[in-house]
């Protein structure tokens, strides 16, 4: 089999070979995931960020869910102790970016124009502008959308989903992609649950425990400050871990399960 | 509409195995997709052309297979088939549970235009 263009036919997989339709063609089999470049992207990405010892968050939800709310209110309890950094993705308009440098740490807006979703080389551009040194957390703020941005890793280590109390308490079975690759997901805005009577965070908890999440689920408030306090302690503790995880010469990727695409086109 | 995006990156891989193989053409090319792996099949076949216009792939037919959603419990071992938003074992009815089937997305196949060498 030749080594160049990807053909690995084993025993599991072998069952998918099959006889070329067309007379004269030739059928070469690939078993190769369709975002392998953008893959590879991010696992370059992911090696940058090892390489300095910091810890890649994407935080990911449908519009106005409080991303950077959340990310401003992070900012402004953690910038003492370590440096932070922000890549901010929208459709249209520096805002994000500029609400972030008023917390006094940068940030570089990729303006998406059409594109609903960041990729891993939009990321490896955007690092080019950015000074990485000793920097500790590059929180990355996705496109508002629960749909395409799930299907692009861009290099992070985590990925965060948001669902403010003000959606539906549903939205994990109808987004099951997004809420599945969740590593946290957080309810926020909860400081309005009392007005509002029809979100059961309960009942959001069961839906993501669906989809075999083990996921923690944390309850909190930007703008009210209730719930910063566990938010602000995991994230810290992750950054613990993924110290010793570069101390190890290891990696993370993002939820999913980490065997994911390799199952399907390897096992036996 | 992402799927764009999974279009032109499933024909740079096609085009990239036409020239390892040094075909002239790609008569067809089979995609395996999973309900959990974000791509909305429907889309990924309209735009399919648009990002094969003008390769060696433009002719090419897009075969769409569709895997089913199937989960093993880590508590109990079962294996069966699910919902795409309800990922729980069927046969104890613990979350706790793996996907076996049903989030891939895989270039399974693609058959290729190679002309005869020229055997003198
Ligand atoms: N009541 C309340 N409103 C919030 C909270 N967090 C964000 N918001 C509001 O929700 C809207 C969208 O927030 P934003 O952070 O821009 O969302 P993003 O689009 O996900 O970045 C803004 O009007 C915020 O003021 C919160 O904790 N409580
Ligand atoms: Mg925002
Ligand atoms: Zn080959
Ligand atoms: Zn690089
Ligand atoms: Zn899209
Ligand atoms: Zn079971």
């Amino acid at each position: 089999m030749c080594d160049t263009c990807g053909c690995n036919v084993t025993p599991g997989n072998a069952k998918f070979a099959y006889q070329p339709v067309v007379p004269g063609s030739t059928a070469v089999s690939v078993l190769q995931g369709l975002l392998k470049k953008n893959d590879d992207q991010a696992a370059h990405n992911r090696a940058h960020f090892d390489r300095r010892g910091i810890l890649a968050i994407n935080l990911m939800s449908a519009p106005g869910s409080g991303k950077t709310a959340l990310l401003e209110a992070t900012i402004a309890a953690l910038k003492g102790q370590f440096k932070i950094a922000v890549i901010e993705g929208d459709l249209e308009t520096e805002n994000d970016a500029e609400r972030i440098r008023a917390q006094g740490v940068a940030a570089h807006q990729i303006v998406t124009g059409s594109a609903c979703h960041l990729d891993a080389h939009m990321i490896h551009d955007a690092l080019h502008h950015m000074d990485l040194a000793d920097l500790d957390l590059l929180f990355i703020e996705n496109v508002g959308n629960l749909v395409c941005p799930a299907s692009f890793d861009l290099g992070q280590h985590l990925n965060i989903v948001l669902l403010s109390v003000t959606e539906g308490d549903d939205k994990p079975a109808k987004y099951p992609v997004m809420f599945r690759g969740a590593d946290a997901v957080l309810l926020t805005k909860t400081d309005l649950l009392a007005v509002l009577d029809d979100f059961d965070p309960d009942k959001a908890e069961r839906h993501i425990r669906n989809l075999a999440n083990p996921a923690p689920i944390l309850r909190l408030s930007a703008r009210k400050g209730e719930g910063m306090m566990a938010w602000l302690v995991w994230l810290q503790g992750q950054l613990i871990e993924q110290r010793k995880r570069v101390e190890a010469g290891a990696t993370q990727r993002p939820a999913s399960q980490p065997e994911g695409a390799r199952l399907h086109t390897e096992t036996a | 509409m992402h799927e764009l995006s999974v279009a032109q990156a499933l024909v740079e891989q096609v085009e990239d195995l036409a020239s390892q193989h040094g075909a002239t053409g790609v008569y067809l090319i089979r995609v395996r997709i999973g309900p959990l792996a974000g791509i909305e099949p429907e889309l990924l076949a309209v735009a399919f052309p648009l990002a094969a216009a003008g390769t060696r792939a433009e002719q090419a037919r897009l075969d769409l297979v569709m895997a089913p959603v199937r989960v093993r419990c880590q508590t109990c071992s079962a294996e069966g088939e699910a919902q795409p938003n309800n990922l729980v074992c069927g046969a104890c009815g613990d979350w706790r549970t793996r996907i076996v089937s049903g989030d891939e997305m895989i270039l399974e196949t693609v058959e290729l235009d190679i002309p005869e060498p020229i055997v003198s």
